[in-house]
């Protein structure tokens, strides 16, 4: 009896943590999604990106970490736009229209910009 | 119907082993198959199998372990073929259109949403099977019943949850969308773990013949220490993440928890050992011994990797992967294939003497070959580390790392050829037919002679 008390318990205090990390504990103030972010996202997600890219170390190694590559004075804007053109060594080449590459950088802007990075 | 789906699990074992060395090898050599199987195609081939290995594995251990709990048949027997259909048509459906490029583009699970669907209806009939057939009483029942509700329930909880991006509410807010991946990911790994941690007490039990394992209080500590962390621990992956500190607190206080199972290990590692010792020659006994071995090597890892002022260098770098290697082939790996080597011996011991020796060999390979697969992952994360450091670029770390990736590209084929001297027996066991009587009662000569050399070894 205190086995499945207790486990009602835990479970109780695990849907409650839930609901607090889908509202409050996720809302922190960032920057408004554009339209053109959220096209970028779903191009990511649609390529399969996260397969070798990471977003908040989300995401496979074989390719760079993209949450701070907008604003790293190594990548910056025009270098992944290259990237994204030609493909690079390891990366095919994906032929992105200039739209869906437009897309894809106003996503890794707004990341970017809604990211703190922790690393020291 | 048990043994089809471990026999499907085994091969999606192979085909998941096949993907992954083609992948650790597009480490090595950069342009193989850049056009046709490139690695955002290879990674989700095989990382959707060697998923589908560890859930379809403890599926078919729970056909087969159900009824020999409960003591009677399955309730729904037809249930079980309308499951075996579903997932092998959701596999084969999944597997081509990731060579088509046709993805839903999430970590880990990469294929579209729709799929999660059928996903999900497919395991209605292992869940209403195991609810109707074992009807259990959690307030008496022994651990074991325990993990396997626990990882079932959570399966359908967490599978769902990693769908929430699909709705706007999640979708548009970055941080939102990542922190509630890594929390259903990081508990689907959990209730794998129940599942599979549930078949080894059951076995523990079996082999032991002591009923108290899986009822005294320390099992049951143990199981809450677990499903604690299933549920909370998942935070450390997002420290990087912008979201509410205090999530991070919550999962680093819980994951200092794990130091009670670490301590356990340690204080019972004399007795794991002379167990080991005296039953080496038993193949079950030895799965479990170096899947022990492994739960200590990747405890202390993952302990490190949860203590904030590490995972800030450790994260996002190769000694992340080392510790799911760990993990999935080390511990998970080797505690399924105790329960096979069991059910096979116990069901076939006949022509399983015949490939006993084979799948020594494969263990021996597997786990001699994953220690250096180990060590050539956190190498190789630590070059990441001295470079982020020194404010080097990716392809100089890249460069750096050569070496490592070669040993781990290496090491991943031995691993490969280690588990199929263990896959290929076990399937032909498995798939034979089941004995004749005269073929019975040589079993049981075999398996009379050995309980005698047993008893005279101790």
């Amino acid at each position: 009896m205190q086995k499945t008390g207790l486990l009602f318990i835990l479970l109780f205090a695990y849907f409650g943590y839930s609901a607090y990390v889908y509202t409050a504990g996720t809302d922190m103030s960032q920057p408004a999604q554009k339209r053109e972010a959220m096209a970028g996202k779903q191009i990511f997600q649609d390529y399969n990106c996260i397969a070798c890219h990471q977003v908040y170390g989300l995401g496979g190694y074989l390719g760079t970490d993209l949450t701070n590559a907008w604003s790293d004075k190594k990548r910056g804007e025009a270098y992944m736009r290259a990237i994204l053109k030609s493909g690079g060594n390891r990366m095919p080449n994906f032929r992105f229209t200039d739209r869906q590459i437009e897309h894809l950088i106003a996503y890794f802007k707004y990341v970017d910009q809604s990211a703190v990075n922790n690393k020291p | 119907m048990a043994k089809a789906f471990i026999i499907l699990s085994l091969t999606y074992l192979l085909l998941g082993l096949t993907f992954g060395v083609i992948g650790s090898l597009q480490y090595v050599f950069p342009s193989l198959l850049t056009e046709s199987l490139a690695f955002h195609k290879s990674r989700p081939l095989h990382v959707y199998l060697v998923i589908s290995w560890l859930f379809t594995a403890a599926q078919g251990l729970l056909y087969y372990f159900i009824p020999r709990v409960a003591g009677r048949s399955l309730y729904w027997q037809q249930g079980t073929w309308i499951h075996f259909a579903l997932q092998a048509g959701v596999s084969l459906s999944i597997i081509t259109g990731f060579f088509m490029g046709y993805f839903g583009g999430r970590e880990y699970l990469e294929f579209p949403p729709f799929y999660a669907f059928i996903i999900a209806i497919s395991w209605l009939p292992l869940a209403i099977n195991f609810f109707a057939t074992i009807r259990p009483s959690l307030g008496i029942a022994p651990v074991y019943i325990w993990n396997w509700t626990i990882g079932i329930v959570f399966f359908f909880l967490t599978l769902a949850e990693s769908y929430l991006w699909t709705l706007d509410f999640v979708m548009s807010n970055t941080v939102r969308d990542i922190t509630i991946q890594w929390k259903a990911l990081g508990s689907m790994v959990g209730s794998w773990n129940m599942l599979i941690y549930g078949c080894t007490l059951f076995l523990m039990e079996k082999l032991s013949g002591d009923k108290t394992i899986a009822r005294n209080r320390t099992a049951f500590f143990f199981f809450f220490v677990g499903f604690v962390n299933l549920m909370f621990n998942w935070g450390h992956h997002t420290y990087a993440v912008p979201a509410a500190p205090w999530i991070a607190t919550v999962s680093y206080v819980i994951s200092m928890t794990e130091l009670l199972i670490f301590g356990h290990i340690i204080y019972k590692w004399k007795q794991t050992l002379s167990n080991a010792m005296r039953n080496g020659k038993h193949l079950t006994h030895k799965l479990l011994f170096l899947a022990d071995a492994w739960i200590f090597f990747n405890l202390a890892l993952a302990i490190a990797i949860s203590v904030p002022a590490l995972n800030a260098y450790t994260h996002g770098t190769h000694i992340t992967v080392a510790h799911a290697m760990g993990a999935t082939i080390g511990i998970n790996t080797m505690l399924i294939f105790a329960s096979i080597v069991f059910i096979a011996k116990k069901d076939h011991a006949n022509i399983f003497q015949k490939y006993s020796r084979t799948i020594r060999t494969g263990t021996l390979i597997t786990n001699a070959a994953l220690a250096i697969f180990w060590i050539s992952l956190i190498g190789s994360g630590l070059v990441k580390i001295s470079g982020q450091l020194n404010s080097e670029s990716f392809a100089i770390i890249m460069k750096k790392s050569e070496m490592l990736f070669k040993w781990f590209a290496g090491s991943g084929i031995f691993i490969m050829i280690g588990l199929l001297l263990m896959i290929i027996p076990a399937i032909r066991v498995l798939s034979a037919k089941r004995p004749t009587p005269r073929a019975k009662r040589q079993e049981l000569r075999i398996q009379h002679a050995e309980a005698i050399e047993k008893e005279m070894a101790e």
